[in-house]
């Protein structure tokens, strides 16, 4: 049924792009909107479509921008990683839009983005990523391995005393990235070899048994124990219950995830989760004006009361706040005065507070860690004192440590080695 | 199983003591009460360390309502209250009065917050109050959840219960609990040799972690040395247990894998049709029992063996249809059969989609499939791997009485030994063919049923398990359900035994190198079919 509504749904909003196309020609601000509709990752990113819609929506009662009314330009990349490519040559060569808002996964994004460089395009990226890259032509409005994973272990290394380490993650780039990043942090702050166990399992891994065992093996020895996992997706359930079943609590042995937000828990049987934790930047249960306002009308929106917000759409959000104040300072779309106006950009967090954004593309925002209630939200159990400033280079990989991303004058280098004082054009 | 006891019978004495219980707290409890509502969460502790303090009304019922997250107060009194929800009702009732409050509404009510440490705190205060419960069960583990944090006044605590202690195995682990206690914090060094002694023969973790502590620090080397030769008795154990712990991961994934490839041990195997779907007859058989669960939700502790003949008439309906409408007329050419079947899994998998949408569905685990028995302290075997183990071999059996003992079975046998014999014997061929492809769906169905409870409910379900279907069933032989069988527990065990010294990824690819080689050598499998029945 949801999977007819959607297609109706996709069909008459490109239908409408058309004949708005057609019938408005040059007097819009076109907003390319590239996020998979369909496959795999549409679950995930049709919410974030939604939400540059209700965005674009929301600025066109308000009067629209430079006096221009905004248009949504909808493709559909398919969760086909070689198809961000096309679908962004399309939005940036044939539909001419002014900015995109898009992708998911670190794959598709790393697709796109030799388009956006060689065509000056603009990107929003809003989901949590790996870090290890910083272009002229994208702001990352997620949250990189600074701003979620080192605090989440901060959290736990602080406040719950924890010693031993297990980092479980499915076997694909941004686990083993950030886990190669915790890693380096945590022996770089005295933990042990033997106090840190890495696991890997393949894609939708089922049968826990074994390694769930292993981790309470290793959490028997004395020393207070916490998993850090980066296990994507559907293997989750399974590795949750087989923990309950295991009898390993919260208490016990907490599990701290990247990737378990509000979407992936709603509708899920929580009681296995309870008490475990989630690092993001944005919970739904904060109480905000800006957040009660913002999931009111997500809900008004989507016509479903039962709707829950997330991170990634905080993320879009502040990116879709952050491009419409640059581009009234800028005073004009065009790419390269707009993208020189975001630094600097404040906009509103829907937690309370201000993000900021910072001169390498990546934005300062609170970092929160929430324990897993029953009814699928979380609850906010820590959060950091001030502003975490996104990190583009990590400074715990040996590769990275000396690099930084600086987009003003006179550096201007994604890439810029601050021992040799060189940049080196590679930005990813 | 003392686990689950241990928390059927705080929920039992939660129902209890709320409702019986009547007693108001005194004027000191009054204001910390009040606190409660009141304190950030980063301050409650100390705020319920001086309510367990507290003399007045017993304190047992606040604490198990907070530790089941149940607790909230009235925004304007700011007085406790159980929230409960009982078949999607929500149920108001004050905590120490046991009145319901049928005029609270939700938005008159606020949650009180509670997070990991306070949880660890209130177990363990629970613990320490249910040193005197009433049932000898309880307080071996309230005993045993306080082995982790033994500090003087818990350890003065269970000293003084021990005094009037009755029950043997409650004595037990309290002395336990008291050795720990001398072998750490005893001046004399004969005394802490004897605990240390005394600690031989229990395989506590908190136990191993202090002789390790007492092995490598202990001033009094025949303190280390006695430390040492306990550990080296707990290692040479945990060695014993590992293994069988290890086997029955292997059981648990064989018996998997034999409920997965067992319906395929009849379509492939005894018909020979190549059926692609097979994975999405057990996807039916799981959804089966999401819908059976979404119809009945006051019943999820029978659901699954309501869900279990639906599902076999589900998936067995689906295969005769299949069978009549495609299979049949492709009959002889594996090759269209393979794309044919390949064809109505995808049809299959966007129905599931179209129907109950593309997201994982929530299959709901009864309480008694939930949790595991604990044989000692290392060995503990989960209980719904346990059962499922058992069922597979059910199911197995009862395949084979069908097949031995029935006429459909003989006729079935007849006709994949010699279909043209068995025509001019007046057999319905076709009817047996419907018939047996329908058995073999039905049992993939059944399967269905027991992997909802260990995997995710989704139009995927069945990818997932088609390829270890087939390896099993080409592994232990075409034809032969024996086979198949022990195909599936030499794969599950050998898999098992592999992942920990290789992890997950490489272990799977390892099982999967060692079939190809095998079938390289054996291409009909462990127990190839004999005669002329082979061709």
């Amino acid at each position: 049924m949801k999977i007819k509504h959607l297609v109706t749904g996709i069909a008459l909003s490109m239908g409408a792009t058309v004949l708005s196309v057609s019938a408005l020609a040059a007097d819009t601000i076109k907003v390319g909107v590239l996020h998979s509709l369909s496959g795999t990752m549409a679950i995930s990113e049709t919410t974030l479509k939604d939400t540059v819609l209700m965005m674009v929506e929301e600025q066109n009662k308000k009067g629209g921008l430079l006096g221009k009314q905004l248009e949504a330009i909808v493709v559909d990349p398919a969760s086909n990683w070689p198809l961000f490519a096309e679908k962004g040559r399309e939005l940036l060569t044939q539909e001419k839009v002014d900015v995109i808002f898009g992708s998911w996964t670190s794959v598709s994004r790393k697709s796109v983005l030799p388009v956006l460089e060689e065509l000056n395009g603009l990107m929003f990226y809003p989901v949590q990523y790996e870090g290890e890259e910083s272009s002229k032509n994208v702001f990352y409005t997620g949250a990189a391995p600074n701003q979620q994973a080192i605090p989440a272990v901060n959290y736990l290394k602080d406040d719950l005393g924890v010693e031993r380490w297990v980092l479980a993650g499915t076997d694909y780039v941004y686990p083993r990235t950030t886990n190669k990043i915790l890693e380096a942090y945590l022996k770089a702050n005295g933990v042990a070899e033997e106090d840190i166990m890495i696991n890997y399992t393949p894609f939708g891994h089922s049968d826990w048994q074994s390694i769930v065992s292993d981790i309470k093996k290793f959490g028997s020895e004395g020393k207070k124990t916490a998993v850090v996992s980066t296990i994507n997706g559907d293997a989750n359930i399974p590795f949750y219950k087989e923990l309950g079943n295991q009898g390993i609590s919260a208490e016990d042995i907490p599990v701290v995830a990247f990737s378990v937000g509000e979407e992936e828990l709603s509708g899920l049987d929580t009681k296995p989760l309870v008490g475990h934790l989630a690092a993001w930047n944005y919970f739904q249960s904060v109480e905000s004006d800006a957040n009660t306002d913002f999931i009111a009308k997500w809900k008004a929106f989507t016509g479903n009361p039962k709707r829950v917000t997330n991170d990634p759409m905080e993320a879009t959000y502040i990116g879709f706040k952050m491009w419409t104040q640059a581009v009234e300072k800028a005073g004009t779309t065009d790419v390269d005065a707009v993208e020189q106006a975001m630094i600097g950009q404040e906009t509103e967090n829907l937690t309370g507070g201000m993000a900021y954004m910072n001169k390498n593309h990546h934005l300062s925002k609170p970092v929160l860690i929430g324990e897993i209630q029953e009814d699928g939200q979380l609850e906010v159990v820590w959060e950091t004192e001030g502003l975490v400033a996104g990190d583009a280079w990590s400074d715990f990989l040996p590769g990275s440590k000396d690099l930084i991303a600086d987009w003003t004058a006179p550096i201007s280098c994604g890439n810029y080695n601050t021992k040799t004082k060189t940049c080196s054009g590679q930005t990813y | 199983m003392k686990y689950l006891m241990a928390i059927c019978g705080c929920l039992l004495s939660l129902l209890v003591s709320t409702s019986a219980l009547a007693a108001s707290p005194s004027e000191a409890q009054q204001p910390l009460l009040m606190q409660l509502t009141e304190v950030k969460l980063s301050k409650a502790l100390p705020v319920l360390q001086q309510l367990e303090a507290s003399t007045g009304a017993d304190m047992m019922p606040l604490f198990k309502t907070m530790l089941a997250g149940k607790l909230y107060y009235v925004k304007e009194s700011r007085s406790l209250i159980v929230v409960s929800k009982e078949q999607g009702e929500t149920r108001y009732t004050g905590l120490f009065s046991a009145a319901p409050r049928d005029d609270l509404s939700k938005k008159q009510v606020k949650k009180i917050k509670v997070n990991n440490k306070l949880r660890g705190y209130l177990r363990e205060s629970i613990a320490r109050m249910q040193l005197h419960h009433s049932d000898p069960e309880v307080r071996v583990e309230a005993v045993r959840s306080l082995f982790s944090d033994l500090d003087a006044p818990t350890v003065e605590l269970i000293r003084t219960a021990r005094l009037d202690e009755q029950s043997r195995s409650v004595q037990a682990v309290m002395d336990v609990a008291l050795a720990m206690d001398r072998a750490e914090h005893s001046e004399d060094a004969t005394a802490r040799l004897q605990a240390v002694k005394a600690l031989y023969g229990s395989l506590e973790p908190a136990v191993r972690n202090q002789l390790t502590k007492l092995a490598e620090n202990d001033p009094s080397g025949s303190v280390r040395k006695a430390a040492q030769k306990g550990l080296d008795k707990i290692a040479k154990q945990a060695e014993r247990y590992n293994f069988v712990n290890q086997l029955f991961f292997g059981l648990s994934l064989g018996s998997v894998l034999l409920l997965a490839a067992i319906g395929l041990a009849i379509t492939f195997g005894v018909m020979g049709v190549i059926n692609m779907a097979h994975g999405e007859m057990i996807m039916l058989g799981a959804y089966t029992t999401y819908v059976v669960q979404l119809m009945l939700p006051n019943m999820i502790e029978y659901s699954l063996w309501i869900a279990v003949p639906l599902a076999f008439m589900v998936s067995g309906l689906a295969g005769v249809l299949i069978e009549r409408l495609v299979i049949r007329h492709l009959h002889g050419r594996p090759l269209e059969t393979l794309l044919a079947t390949f064809g109505i899994s995808l049809i299959l998998q966007q129905l599931v989609r179209s129907v109950f949408s593309p997201l994982n569905r929530q299959v709901a685990t009864p309480d008694w499939m939930s949790g595991s028995i604990e044989i000692n302290p290392l060995l503990s075997l989960t209980l719904n791997r346990l059962y499922i183990v058992a069922f597979a071999l059910l199911v197995f059996m009862l395949l084979l009485l069908v097949l031995k003992k029935t006429s459909l079975g003989l006729n079935v046998r007849a006709v994949s030994q010699n279909r043209d014999m068995a025509k001019a014997m007046g057999i319905r061929t076709d009817r047996v063919d419907a018939m047996t492809f329908g058995l073999g769906s039905g049992i993939a169905g059944i399967a269905g049923v027991a992997l909802s409870q260990l995997t995710n409910v989704g139009p995927n379900l069945g990818q997932a398990y088609i390829i270890d279907s087939f390896m099993v069933v080409v592994f232990g032989g075409v034809g032969n359900l024996w086979g198949t069988l022990v195909a599936a527990f030499t794969l599950g065990i050998a898999n098992k035994f592999i992942e920990p010294v290789t992890g997950a990824v490489l272990a799977s690819i390892l099982v999967l190198v060692f079939i190809i080689l095998f079938i390289q050598k054996r291409p009909k499998g462990l127990f190839p079919q004999k005669g002329r029945a082979a061709e």
